[in-house]
C-alpha cells in the first residue's frame, strides 16, 4: 500500500458548510415556518382550524382522491409491468415512452385536457349532459386529474426491477403446474412488494399534494370540491396564513412519513440488491 | 436470444395485462392528449398569432423559460457540492439531511409555496434580512426562480449522487500526488467523467420547473408583464373559458419544453456515444 498523498481539509469543511446552509435555508427553514406559522394563534386555533366544516370535507377529499388513486394506479403499474417485462413484442419501447407522458405534461395543461375531454364544450361534453353526469367542475374531475397525475409512478418503480429480475422462477413454478395466479402471488408478488410499496408511496404522496392539475378542474366550490391544497389556497388569499398553514401542517407532517418510508425502503431495496449481487460470487467461491 | 424468444408466451396473461395496460393508458392519457392535439390542429392560425404577439405572453414565455434555466442551472451547482458532501464527506446527521433532499418532492406544492413565500417575504426570517440590502425575493422574478431552485433540487441531488458514488478517488489522488491544483483536477479528472450525470440532473430539473405551478403562484405575486408564468396565463385563460386561447398557449408550451428536452438528449447521446468510441 502506497502512502497516501496528504490531502487539506478544508475543501470538506467547505463543502460540508455550504450544503447546510443551503439545505438549512431552502429545506430547514420552510419546514419550521409551516410549524411555527401553524401554531402561532395557539393550540386551541389550531385544531379549530384543522376540525371546521370545511377542512374535514377537505381533509375526505383528499383522502378520497389517494383512495382511488392508489389501487387504480397499483392495479396498472402491476399489469403494465407484468406486460411489459415477462413477454417480447413490438412497439414496446413507444409503450414505456407513453406511459412516463403524464410526468412531460404541466399539471395545468393536464387539468386543462381533462376540461376539454371531459367539460360541457368537450368531447363528450353533450352526451355527459344529457346523461346528467357532471364531471369537470364536480369531485369526479378532480379524481381523474389525480389518477392522471399520479399514473406513472407504480409502473415505474416496478418496471426497472422486474426487468432486471428476469422471469427464470415465473417459468419454474409454472413448468411445475403452478397457475398463473398462483405464480404471481407466491413468486412475483415476494420478490417486487418492497418496490411496489414505495410505488405507492410515492403515489399517494402526489395524490394528496397534487394542486395545478386539480385546480384546473375543481371549480373551487367551498366544503365541496376543495382539496386540502385547494383549501389552504384559499385561506390563504384571505389572509386566514394561521389556518393556512394549520391545514398544510398535516400535509407537512405527511411529506415527513412518507420520507421516513421512503428512506427506509431504499435502505432495503439497496440491501436486498447487495445481497443478490453477493449470492452469485458467494457460489463462485465455494467451486474450487 | 433466440431461445428466449420461442418461449415469449411460456408466462400466461399476456393478453390480459397488455390489453389492461392498453386500455387504462388510452383512457386516461392517450385520448385526453389527442384531443388536445386535435383542438391544436383545428385552431384557426390567427389565434397563435393573436397569443404570441400578446406582450403578456411573450413575458411570460421568458419569464418561465429564463427562471426554468436559472433554477435549474443554481440546482446544477448547489445540487453538485451536496451531491458531493453526501458521499464523500461524512458528518453526524448525514443520513437526515440525505433523507430531507427529497424534500421537495414530497411536499405539496402549495406548502412549499405559501412557506417559502412566508420566508422570503418582506417580513420573513430570511426577507428582512435581504430587505435592508436592496434584494427583493417575494413578489418579484427572483421569487421564481427560488420557488424553482427549490422543487428542482432532489432531482439534481439525486442523478449525481450515484455518479459521484461510482468515481474512483485514486484518479484524484494520482492526479493530486502529480502536483495538479484542486481547479485542475475538478476541470480534468472530476467534471468530464459526471458530465452525463450532470446533463440528465439539468434536464430533468428544468423537466419539472417548465410545468411547476403549485409553489411560484403564492412567492411571484402574479403580476401581469413581470411575475406571470404560462401555467398561471393558462389558468387566467381558462377562467375566461377562452379554451382557444388557452389551447394554443399550452400547444406553444409543449412543443417549445419538448424541443428544449430533446435537444439535451441529443447533446446527451453525443456525450455517450463519444465516451462509448474512446473505450
Amino acid at each position: 500500500m502506497l502512502h497516501k498523498p496528504k490531502t487539506a481539509r478544508w475543501p470538506g469543511y467547505c463543502c460540508i458548510f455550504i450544503t447546510i446552509a443551503f439545505l438549512t435555508l431552502f429545506l430547514a427553514l420552510p419546514l419550521t415556518i409551516v410549524f411555527t406559522e401553524a401554531f402561532r394563534g395557539g393550540i386551541a386555533a389550531y385544531i379549530a382550524a384543522i376540525t371546521e366544516p370545511d377542512a374535514r370535507a377537505a381533509i375526505f377529499l383528499t383522502l378520497l382522491a389517494s383512495a382511488v388513486s392508489v389501487p387504480m394506479n397499483v392495479l396498472f403499474g402491476l399489469a403494465a409491468a407484468w406486460a411489459l417485462t415477462k413477454f417480447e413484442f413490438r412497439g414496446k419501447s413507444l409503450l414505456l415512452t407513453l406511459i412516463d407522458l403524464p410526468f412531460a405534461i404541466p399539471p395545468v395543461i393536464a387539468g386543462f385536457l381533462f376540461i376539454l375531454f371531459l367539460g360541457t364544450n368537450g368531447v363528450f361534453g353533450p352526451w355527459l349532459q344529457s346523461a346528467d353526469i357532471k364531471i369537470i367542475f364536480a369531485v369526479p374531475g378532480i379524481l381523474i386529474a389525480t389518477l392522471f397525475i399520479t399514473f406513472p409512478f407504480v409502473a415505474r418503480e416496478l418496471i426497472p426491477l422486474m426487468q432486471e429480475q428476469g422471469q427464470d422462477e415465473e417459468q419454474a413454478a409454472i413448468s411445475l403446474g403452478a397457475s398463473g395466479l398462483k405464480t404471481f402471488w407466491h413468486i412475483t408478488l415476494p420478490n417486487i412488494k418492497w418496490a411496489l410499496l414505495y410505488g405507492a408511496i410515492l403515489c399517494n404522496a402526489r395524490a394528496m399534494g397534487e394542486f395545478g392539475a386539480v385546480s384546473v378542474v375543481s371549480g373551487h366550490i367551498r366544503g365541496a370540491t376543495t382539496t386540502m391544497p385547494l383549501h389552504i389556497e384559499i385561506l390563504y388569499n384571505e389572509y386566514n396564513f394561521a389556518a393556512a398553514f394549520a391545514v398544510a401542517s398535516l400535509l407537512t407532517l405527511l411529506a415527513l412519513v412518507t420520507l421516513v418510508i421512503k428512506s427506509a425502503l431504499e435502505w432495503r431495496l439497496k440491501r436486498e440488491k447487495r445481497l443478490s449481487a453477493e449470492e452469485p460470487a458467494a457460489e463462485e467461491g465455494v467451486i474450487p | 436470444m433466440a431461445l428466449r424468444h420461442r418461449r415469449q408466451h411460456f408466462l400466461p396473461g399476456f393478453g390480459l395485462t397488455l390489453g389492461y395496460t392498453v386500455l387504462y393508458l388510452s383512457l386516461l392519457v392517450l385520448f385526453p392528449v389527442a384531443v388536445l392535439g386535435f383542438k391544436a390542429l383545428s385552431l384557426d392560425a390567427s389565434v397563435y398569432l393573436n397569443v404570441l404577439t400578446d406582450p403578456r405572453t411573450l413575458a411570460a414565455f421568458k419569464l418561465t423559460f429564463g427562471a426554468a434555466f436559472a433554477g435549474a442551472f443554481l440546482n446544477l451547482v448547489f445540487g453538485f457540492v451536496v451531491a458531493w458532501t453526501l458521499v464523500r464527506y461524512p458528518f453526524p446527521g448525514r443520513r437526515v439531511v440525505d433523507a430531507l433532499v427529497d424534500l421537495p418532492f414530497a411536499l405539496p406544492t402549495a406548502v412549499s409555496g405559501i412557506a417559502l413565500t412566508t420566508l422570503f417575504a418582506r417580513t420573513g426570517l430570511v426577507g428582512r434580512i435581504l430587505e435592508p440590502l436592496g434584494i427583493q425575493i417575494a413578489f418579484a422574478p427572483a421569487g421564481v426562480v427560488v420557488a424553482l431552485t427549490f422543487i428542482g433540487l432532489p432531482f439534481a441531488v439525486r442523478t449525481l449522487q450515484p455518479a459521484i458514488e461510482d468515481l474512483d478517488p485514486e484518479y484524484e489522488e494520482a492526479a493530486l500526488s502529480l502536483g495538479a491544483s484542486r481547479l485542475r483536477i475538478f476541470i480534468s479528472v472530476i467534471f468530464p467523467s459526471l458530465k452525463p450525470a450532470m446533463l440528465t440532473g439539468f434536464a430533468l430539473s428544468l423537466a419539472r420547473a417548465l410545468g411547476e405551478y403549485g409553489s411560484v403562484v403564492f412567492i411571484s405575486g402574479n403580476m401581469p408583464l413581470r411575475t406571470e408564468i404560462i401555467s398561471l396565463l393558462i389558468m387566467g385563460k381558462l377562467e375566461q373559458f377562452d379554451y382557444a386561447g388557452a389551447t394554443a398557449l399550452a400547444t406553444l408550451t409543449l412543443l417549445l419544453s419538448f424541443l428544449i428536452l430533446l435537444a439535451i438528449n441529443i447533446v446527451q447521446w453525443r456525450f455517450s456515444h463519444k465516451a462509448r468510441q474512446a473505450d
